[in-house]
């Protein structure tokens, strides 16, 4: 009697609801757990490995001194200086452009097919592989309109890969401020431009900010993009002006790790690169929460 | 024909107004008298919220809207392709039924209309935004901090500040879309005694649910169902003898 008993239990176990199927928590909770567990068991077998490797060769003078021998030896300066530099025109052409594009896919664009195609358009870009940026860069900003292979270029072309992460956050961030601000500035008689300038944008400005440095970041790491349009393998002189070629952390790093003449030897010289690299976005990233929490904080009053 | 008191501000004629193919007005002829407290009622969906963004043309905003008919203000036809929005919406002000105070302090909330008119001048503004925290009668409770953040407000201070900041563009007309919904007995208590004082200045349309309300503010009642003006009288005779069945069903509970 025990047994069937237990036949129909397994049974029912089986067929029903109940059984094994995604309906079981425990089991959906076990998965859950598993992923989570694997994100941030690489991330920190990652940093764990890059600055167990890294911090010996990380030091103030390894971050403000030229290379020297060869790049085996001294530090990376001329290369940080670059991705600055080159993250500075990033940001620059890409956000007002990005903010402006939002405004009026958000504001002004009327819903139709025309509108729709833009936004996945925008989606696309977004999906276009870095290299593609890259040899489009060369293309329109190095030889079509002879800006050369330059800080400049490569800014640009960095400016257009991060432009769908600008747009996209933010018209999200626009999408957040309530119709009621619009509305209340347009009863009192402002304009959509007014209304949009005074009300919405100040609103949003935490989300575009957020955007903004989360896109800039991603594009400070970009190797590809630059490859052609302006870094340099080495120069033994700082980037002077918009038309000069220039070092950057991640086309450094690339070239320590595969290109150089004595690989073993500059290997510590490699991690302590990505360390700063990284070190370096994350930085940007923190920025972008604490502005993020200090702009809520000042709307909330 | 009318005393001064009598005058009326606002008529409309033969107003149809559609959403795509859905029609939300239908034929509607109303006339709103100068300083007199109007009100909208009806039950949910009947077009009275409509009606009144219709008014300062807030209805523009959505594409689909068709409108057909004529409205004039103070004899100015402001469907006409010569009328100028702006003009408009600053001599027609708008109260919404949640509190939209703008994340500003109290004293940039009632400056704002101003200063998108270009008032600048700092003195001048002290006398505006003062003049209109008074007049919406919360001057009192906020004199001490005007740079608090508008947002901390409590919902009935809310609602008065966006009184306020309407008053500030010194409109004609002031619209209010169930401005007290959304607030406790003695916050809407408070806004019924301002709109009663406000009416000496301006005049009122308000939409209400209340009907209690309507009967306790309004000089006139317009009752609307399905997008139709079923009736419009002096707010006392509507509710005492009102003159259709369908009013009387709807005053007496019977539907709503």
């Amino acid at each position: 009697m025990n047994s069937t008993e237990n036949n129909t239990i397994m049974k029912t176990k089986k067929d029903g609801k109940f059984g094994f199927s995604f309906d079981n928590q425990v089991i959906v909770f076990a998965l859950l757990r598993t992923s989570m567990i694997i994100v941030v068991m690489s991330i920190a077998y990652l940093m764990y490995d890059i600055i167990s490797k890294g911090i010996g060769a990380v030091s103030w003078e390894f971050i403000t001194s030229m290379p020297r021998k060869g790049m085996t030896e001294g530090g990376i300066w001329p290369a940080v200086l670059g991705t600055v530099y080159v993250t500075m025109i990033t940001a620059l052409a890409s956000v007002p452009v990005g903010v402006f594009a939002a405004i009026y896919l958000n504001e002004y664009a009327s819903k139709n097919v025309f509108t729709r195609i833009i936004r996945l358009s925008i989606r696309n870009l977004a999906g276009v592989p870095s290299i593609v940026y890259g040899m489009f860069g060369v293309a329109l900003f190095v030889q079509a309109l002879a800006l050369g292979s330059s800080v400049l270029s490569a800014g640009l072309t960095l400016g257009l890969l991060t432009l769908p992460v600008t747009i996209t956050a933010s018209e999200e961030a626009l999408k957040t401020v309530p119709i009621s601000y619009r509305e209340g500035a347009l009863a009192l008689g402002a304009t959509r431009w007014q209304a949009i300038r005074t009300n919405v944008l100040p609103s949003a400005v935490p989300g575009i900010i957020t955007g903004m440095i989360l896109g800039v970041s991603r594009a400070a790491g970009e190797t590809a993009p630059i490859l052609f349009t302006g870094a340099a393998f080495y120069l033994p002189r700082l980037p002077g002006s918009l038309s000069s070629k220039f070092m950057a952390l991640p086309y450094h790093l690339f070239i320590m790790s595969t290109q150089h003449h004595s690989i073993d030897k500059v290997r510590p010289l490699a991690y302590g690169t990505a360390l700063v690299l990284i070190a370096l976005v994350v930085a940007m990233n923190l920025t972008a929460i604490l502005l993020r929490i200090h702009y809520r904080k000042k709307l909330r009053g | 024909m009318f005393n001064s008191e009598e005058r009326i501000e606002i008529n409309v004629e033969n107003l149809n107004l559609y959403y795509g193919k859905f029609q939300a007005l239908k034929s509607v002829d109303i006339y709103i008298k100068k300083n007199q407290v109007t009100a909208l009622i009806g039950p949910s969906g009947c077009g009275k919220s409509t009606f009144l963004r219709t008014l300062n043309r807030l209805n523009d905003l959505i594409e689909s809207v068709k409108i057909e008919g004529s409205i004039t203000i103070n004899g100015e036809d402001i469907y006409d392709k010569n009328c100028d929005v702006v003009t408009l919406r600053k001599k027609v002000g708008m109260v919404f039924q949640k509190p939209n105070p703008f994340p500003k302090t109290i004293y940039e909330n009632v400056a704002y209309g101003p200063r998108i008119h270009g008032i600048n001048d700092r003195k001048t503004l002290n006398i505006i935004v003062e003049k209109s925290l008074r007049e919406a009668a919360l001057w009192d409770e906020v004199k001490d901090d005007l740079n608090r953040s508008a947002m901390r407000l409590s919902g009935g201070q809310q609602q008065r500040l966006c009184i306020a900041r309407v008053l500030a563009v010194e409109p004609d007309v002031v619209l209010m879309d169930e401005p007290t919904s959304a607030l406790d007995p003695i916050a809407t208590q408070k806004i019924e005694d301002l709109i009663r004082d406000l009416k000496k200045k301006f005049t009122i349309v308000i939409v209400t649910h209340n009907m209690q309300q309507a009967a306790r503010i309004s000089d006139t009642t317009v009752f609307f169902l399905n997008g139709e003006v079923i009736e419009i009288g002096s707010t006392e005779l509507l509710f005492t003898r009102p003159k259709n069945p369908k009013t009387e069903d709807y005053i007496t509970g019977k539907f709503g």
